[in-house]
């Protein structure tokens, strides 16, 4: 007797593209998925409930492990939110300094994606071309704060280490060499027919249902709605700058793409009027007590990640250590759409939308 | 070597093919040896890397101390593989893949067998390397594997047939199988190699050939990013080896046929060349093949099962068969 049976395949923890330990079952009927569930948590560390332990200034080095790819953008909102309570005055040369080195980062994080997306889509080059180029931003990183990948850069009321000197030259320099090699970029990859073939069409949803699932960033652009935060509720000095939200249409894995190639663009042109714009001189850190006490209430700090929104809820019941906290992780609520994308679709496209979801499994699981 | 194989068969001679085939699989180890060397240098310096320069001068024993390491890993047999079937696969795999190399012919005196079916017995046998590619897929017991196994097959239907109706163009032209002949009809410059009157048919077998090689972008047997390793992930040592082995004994053998079929084999491109003996010309043109594919490695993204599929039947198949029908006109016209 000739019968068919549902294949049921573990894609993960311990896959090439799940891009950490992340996990999905999937269902194959031959190559096509009925059913998919992710199952998280593979990478969970408790950030929230350790953090009801710590200190403001010790959680900062935590929120670098939750987003690794995009560490300085972490630091930003914890600061910021405990900033927003405590009503703390920032000076401006280090809210210029947070504002430069988010951006490099948001470079650097699309980067990191750019690479990878097209290592899961099988060119295996490009990857290396990313990380060359964001290598630069590292070691741009590296001199400014000792680190490459978990900063702990900015403290509430400021930052910690001031720029060196001729480090804001070498940022100066960065662009037109990054705007170089986005055409690069351009060239090799984005008019390439099998890619275009791989990547157009697939992962559709609406903006409706983008909104509905509460998404972000890129995922939630590419259906055209226009929501950037830097731009719709302007946090740090963004609105200081003149630079475009990219937008299209299409909600699909080739919209998320060009979006944040466009993206990368965008920071360039803000960095360069930071560049410009940058004091010559001015203090680094505010006038914060030395102990961070932020008064009795609830604070809701939400800004732009290269992922989308990350926000943090702090409850603070008048000490020293917060008495909750919680983060709004970008990847964990994009993430959730993912089964309803993946039904229908092949065991290969699987890898093309979760890979253009840009997840990082450590803030998916925190 | 041809004056032998019209011979009548004694000891002598048939020691001396046993021979010939050893100093040919040792040709070719030593080839794969390299071809992993030089493939993996190429695609570092495209890749803005190095490649292996550690292991010897220039990293020129790399591959050595890779392959000793594998025969000398723990042979491990999955407990609920089919255990017959597992230790059968790669064997199956390999053989063919060698034994078409002997049809290729290398220089004007300098081939394995001289036969008068030669492209057939090479598309024939080339064929069977999918069953072991199913078997280790089948006999493995996981899931990834079977999925690269049954891309395999599906891959192989697909493509065997354009690139078999592809080569009949130029068989029509020459009006032999014979690979010896196919070459000798193409001496007298590069204007009189296959691959320009059969542009179309050369397309279409470059690109199938690509495929039948399972190659990026047509690797999806073992399509690294979802598959993990495809048909082979329960493999290691010296059986994972055979696997690796045989798919570079086939860019061997393909790169040969190419260079044979379309290139002009041995043939210098000019006539006033002609006094560099022929295997020079033949290694030049094999090593352009060889460099392709491997570039080709380097570039392209890999291509989606279902697109690998449309692409095989709706236009590489119908576009062999306008080859052979424009070929057929044309023959017919010039008579």
């Amino acid at each position: 007797m000739i019968r068919t049976e549902e294949l049921l395949l573990n894609v993960g923890p311990q896959h090439p593209s799940t891009h950490g330990v992340f996990r999905i079952v999937v269902k194959l009927d031959g190559e096509i998925i009925t059913e998919a569930t992710p199952v998280m948590g593979y990478l969970h560390r408790g950030t929230e409930k350790l953090a009801e332990n710590l200190t403001y200034t010790q959680i900062i080095p935590y929120t670098d492990r939750m987003d690794y790819v995009s560490a300085m953008t972490n630091n930003y909102v914890l600061v910021h939110a405990v900033e927003k309570l405590m009503g703390i005055e920032i000076p401006e040369r280090a809210e210029f300094l947070r504002l430069i080195v988010m951006e490099l980062q948001r470079v650097a994080s699309h980067l990191v994606w750019w690479g990878t997306y097209l290592l899961d889509i099988g060119a295996m080059s490009p990857f290396l071309y990313a990380f060359r180029d964001r290598e630069i931003i590292i070691n741009l990183f590296n001199e400014l704060c000792g680190a490459r990948l978990t900063y702990n850069y900015m403290r509430v009321g400021g930052v910690k280490w001031d720029a060196p000197e001729g480090w804001i030259e070498k940022v100066r320099q960065f662009i037109p060499y990054m705007r170089d090699k986005l055409d690069e970029y351009n060239n090799l990859v984005s008019g390439n027919e099998i890619f275009l073939a791989r990547i157009k069409g697939i992962g559709k949803y609406d903006a409706e249902t983008a909104i509905a699932y509460g998404l972000s960033g890129a995922n939630l652009r590419c259906t055209g709605v226009p929501w950037d935060l830097r731009k719709t509720q302007p946090y740090s000095l963004y609105d200081r700058f003149e630079f475009d939200v990219p937008v299209t249409t299409n909600g699909d894995c080739y919209d998320r793409y060009l979006i944040r190639i466009a993206e990368i663009r965008e920071s360039l042109r803000i960095l360069e009027q930071a560049v410009e714009q940058f004091p010559a001189e001015g203090e680094i850190m505010g006038k914060v007590p030395r102990v961070i006490r932020p008064p009795e209430g609830e604070v809701y700090a939400a800004i732009e990640s290269p992922r989308g929104e990350i926000g943090c809820y702090i409850v603070s019941k008048g000490k020293d250590k917060p008495y909750r906290l919680k983060f709004r992780r970008p990847s964990f609520v994009n993430l959730q759409i993912l089964p309803k994308l993946l039904v229908g679709e092949t065991m290969t496209n699987l890898i093309t939308i979760l890979g253009g979801v840009d997840i990082v499994v450590g803030e998916v699981d925190c | 070597m041809l004056d032998l194989l019209q011979q009548q068969l004694t000891w002598t001679n048939a020691a001396i093919f046993l021979a010939w085939g050893v100093v040919l699989l040792l040709v070719i180890l030593g080839f794969v040896t390299y071809a992993i060397y030089f493939e993996r240098k190429v695609i570092g310096w495209m890749q803005l890397r190095i490649g292996p320069n550690r292991v010897g001068p220039l990293g020129l024993l790399q591959t050595v101390a890779d392959v000793t390491k594998l025969l000398i890993k723990e042979d491990t047999i999955p407990k609920k593989a089919d255990r017959e079937l597992f230790i059968l696969a790669p064997v199956i795999a390999f053989i063919p893949s060698f034994v078409v190399v002997a049809a290729i012919p290398f220089a004007p005196q300098l081939m394995s067998a001289d036969l008068n079916i030669g492209v057939l017995y090479y598309v024939a046998l080339s064929g069977i390397s999918t069953i072991g590619i199913v078997l280790g897929g089948w006999a493995s017991n996981n899931k990834y594997a079977l999925l690269g196994g049954m891309r395999s097959a599906a891959q192989m239907i697909s493509y065997e047939i354009p690139l078999v109706i592809s080569v009949v163009g130029v068989v029509m032209m020459t009006g032999s199988m014979n690979l010896r002949v196919i070459v000798e009809q193409q001496a007298g410059g590069f204007w009189h190699w296959n691959f320009l009157p059969q542009i179309i048919g050369f397309a279409v077998f470059i690109v199938a050939a690509v495929s039948e090689l399972n190659r990026t972008p047509f690797d999806l047997p073992e399509a690294e990013s979802e598959l993990v390793a495809g048909y082979h992930v329960e493999y290691s040592g010296f059986r994972f080896a055979f696997f690796m082995l045989a798919e570079y004994v086939y860019v061997f053998a393909i790169a040969g046929l190419t260079a044979s079929l379309f290139l002009g084999g041995w043939q210098a491109p000019f006539p006033f060349l002609s006094f560099i003996p022929g295997i020079v010309w033949f290694l030049l043109k094999f090593s352009f093949v060889v460099f392709f594919l491997f570039w080709l490695r380097a570039t392209m993204p890999r291509i989606r099962v279902d697109q690998l599929m449309g692409l095989g039947w709706k236009v590489l198949l119908p576009l062999a068969l306008a080859n052979i029908f424009v070929t057929a006109i044309y023959l017919g016209i010039t008579g």
